[in-house]
């Protein structure tokens, strides 16, 4: 439904997006998720041909964002960070423009208003001003904004920034439920966000890609891990790291080996593995048999904020990171 | 077509829900009524004299009264169009609904053709009410009506060049404030550019008087339509919003 290529958005100083390039299928909910200046909202913004790329491509629905903006315009829904609303209007009133603006007949206008202030909750509030609206009524304002047209595609850029807990939760809820007609693309830097609404994430940092995944594999990878390093040598000269990787993940329970660093003749590596499964007896046992020498095994914490935060190279992660 | 009516009606809505449609009538009923009174005082009080000296040629009111007034008029607009223009771009963008317009299915010049519109409108009843004042006049005599509405017109052209301008220079700034300052520098310029022929007769003074957008009402007052003033103002218009379309482009380009 989407597809980014090699994309990258030079601003006259500081380059914002840097060779992103990812893809979302339809009917997904992908999470962006990275710090605050890493490009999400940029990223959007070519999205929905608010700006150009510099260079790279970028579609949706197939068509090209610099040549028939036209048609991206009449099948994507943006939120931007802070809701499109004009204080002057009432709530009715505002939809109604915004309908018009993107092209719907008068004549099912008004059903399709009524449809989306009860879909988003806030039906109760229909005559009311905008500007007299609490900050959790404005942001489903502005959702309601966004799928007034029913777009094929979504584009919310930090939809639950600055409410309260309650209000995050509704809001989230919400967005579930415009899953299966939608596909969504939403921008957050909070993380239980992404693993409470998102299917997929994609992982950016100072205009670069850093991951992509499923949230599942990304949580099981992450979270629901737990991680061991050890440090490795042979007596027999050098050792081959790729051998020992293979041997290690072929321990049950383990599911990611990664060779570090190595320090003289010792080779670092770090295990993950599933959470539960006790895997340090068999990995050192795998280590002796094969004749290496085991010179150091222990576990560390790994939390998805560490993970995150290492991901996105923000602060430096200490060895053993707390859990939350 | 319908996407101008769109941007249209929304904008011509924000003008009446907020205090400026009310305040700046009011402000222009006050000034022209004024002008307005002194007018007619002065020519009732110059035809009295005529009678008296016994002079059987009668005063057009026309030329005493309608022509003044509109020409007063012509100088109070330069004052009310930054007012009415400042707000068009600058408030959207200030409140982010600019990324609202800019990410729907419409063109920029819809946009931008709809909202000169809407201030053209406001502006029109802004004029309309210095109407009511010389309508007063067919109630006591016999004033020619064509002249009267050719200088409306001239009014509509002259407000809808200045605004044009205003709508551009609205659109390269996030602040109300400096739109309105910036307008009402160039409005006030181009109205004393025509000062220069005061006291230079040579080739460029005469160019720079040409520019002046008071000049080309002069002869909308008198009730006379001179092509050339017609396209001095439709070309101003023309650039006017040509500029804002540019300025909108670059504005994706820069960001």
């Amino acid at each position: 439904m989407i597809t980014v290529e090699g994309l990258t958005k030079r601003y006259a100083r500081n380059v914002a997006v840097d060779n992103i390039s990812f893809q979302v299928e339809k009917g997904q909910i992908v999470g962006f998720l990275g710090p605050n200046g890493a490009g999400k909202t940029t990223t959007m913004r070519v999205i929905t041909c608010f700006l150009p790329p510099t260079s790279g491509t970028a579609k949706v629905a197939g068509y090209d964002v610099l040549e028939s903006p036209m048609e991206i315009k009449k099948r994507i829904g943006y939120l931007p960070e802070t809701p499109p609303l004009y204080p002057e209007m009432e709530v009715v009133e505002y939809l109604d423009f915004v309908g018009s603006l993107k092209g719907l007949p008068s004549a099912t206008r008004k059903k399709r208003v009524d449809e989306v202030m009860d879909r988003c909750a806030v039906a109760d509030v229909r005559s009311k001003l905008i500007g007299k609206l609490s900050k959790g009524y404005r942001q489903r304002v502005g959702l309601a904004q966004a799928i007034i047209h029913n777009p094929e595609v979504l584009v919310l850029d930090e939809p639950t920034a600055g409410l309260d807990p309650k209000q995050i939760n509704e809001t989230r809820a919400l967005i579930k439920s415009l899953a299966g007609d939608h596909t969504i693309i939403l921008s957050t830097h909070i993380l239980p966000e992404v693993e409470s609404t998102c299917e997929r994430v994609i992982i950016i940092s100072k205009g670069k890609l850093v991951a992509t995944d499923t949230v599942s594999n990304l949580t099981n990878r992450l979270r629901g891990s737990e991680a061991v390093v050890m440090e490795v040598d042979s007596p027999a000269g050098p050792l081959d790291s790729a051998v020992v990787q293979q041997k290690l993940e072929q321990v049950p329970g383990v599911t990611r080996a990664v060779f570090r660093d190595m320090q003289d003749t010792r080779s670092r590596f770090e295990v993950e593995s599933v959470k539960g499964q006790a895997v340090r007896a068999e990995l050192a046992r795998a280590i002796v048999e094969s004749g290496w020498n085991l010179h150091e095994l222990h576990a560390v914490g790994v939390s998805l904020e560490d993970v995150f935060l290492e991901l996105t190279g923000t602060t430096q992660v200490p060895a053993t990171g707390v859990s939350q | 077509m319908t996407n101008i009516w769109v941007i249209f009606k929304k904008e011509l809505n924000g003008y009446f829900v907020s205090p400026i449609a009310y305040g700046l009538m009011a402000f222009f009923a006050l000034l022209a009524g004024f002008f307005f009174y002194s007018a007619t005082a002065m020519f009732v009080q110059r035809s009295m004299e005529s009678q008296m000296m016994g002079r059987g040629f009668p005063m057009s009111v026309n030329e005493w009264v309608v022509r003044p007034v509109l020409s007063n008029v012509s100088v109070i607009g330069l004052f009310l169009i930054p007012m009415i223009t400042m707000r068009l771009f600058a408030e959207e963008k200030r409140s982010g609904t600019y990324e609202l317009l800019v990410t729907s299915p419409i063109n920029d010049y819809e946009i931008i053709i709809g909202k000169w519109l809407a201030a053209l409108t406001m502006y029109a009843c802004i004029l309309g009410i210095s109407m009511l004042d010389l309508l007063i006049l067919f109630a006591y005599g016999k004033p020619d009506w064509k002249p009267m509405l050719v200088g409306y017109l001239g009014l509509l052209l002259q407000g809808g060049c200045l605004l044009a301008i205003g709508t551009f220079i609205s659109n390269t700034t996030r602040s109300q404030i400096v739109a309105g300052v910036a307008t009402f520098a160039v409005c006030l310029l181009l109205w004393v550019l025509d000062w220069v022929s005061a006291f230079e007769t040579a080739a460029w003074a005469k160019v720079v008087a040409y520019l002046s957008v008071l000049t080309h009402f002069e002869s909308f007052a008198k009730g006379v339509i001179d092509t050339k003033d017609v396209i001095f103002y439709l070309s101003m218009i023309f650039l006017g919003l040509f500029l804002t379309a540019r300025s909108m482009e670059s504005l994706r380009w820069r960001a």
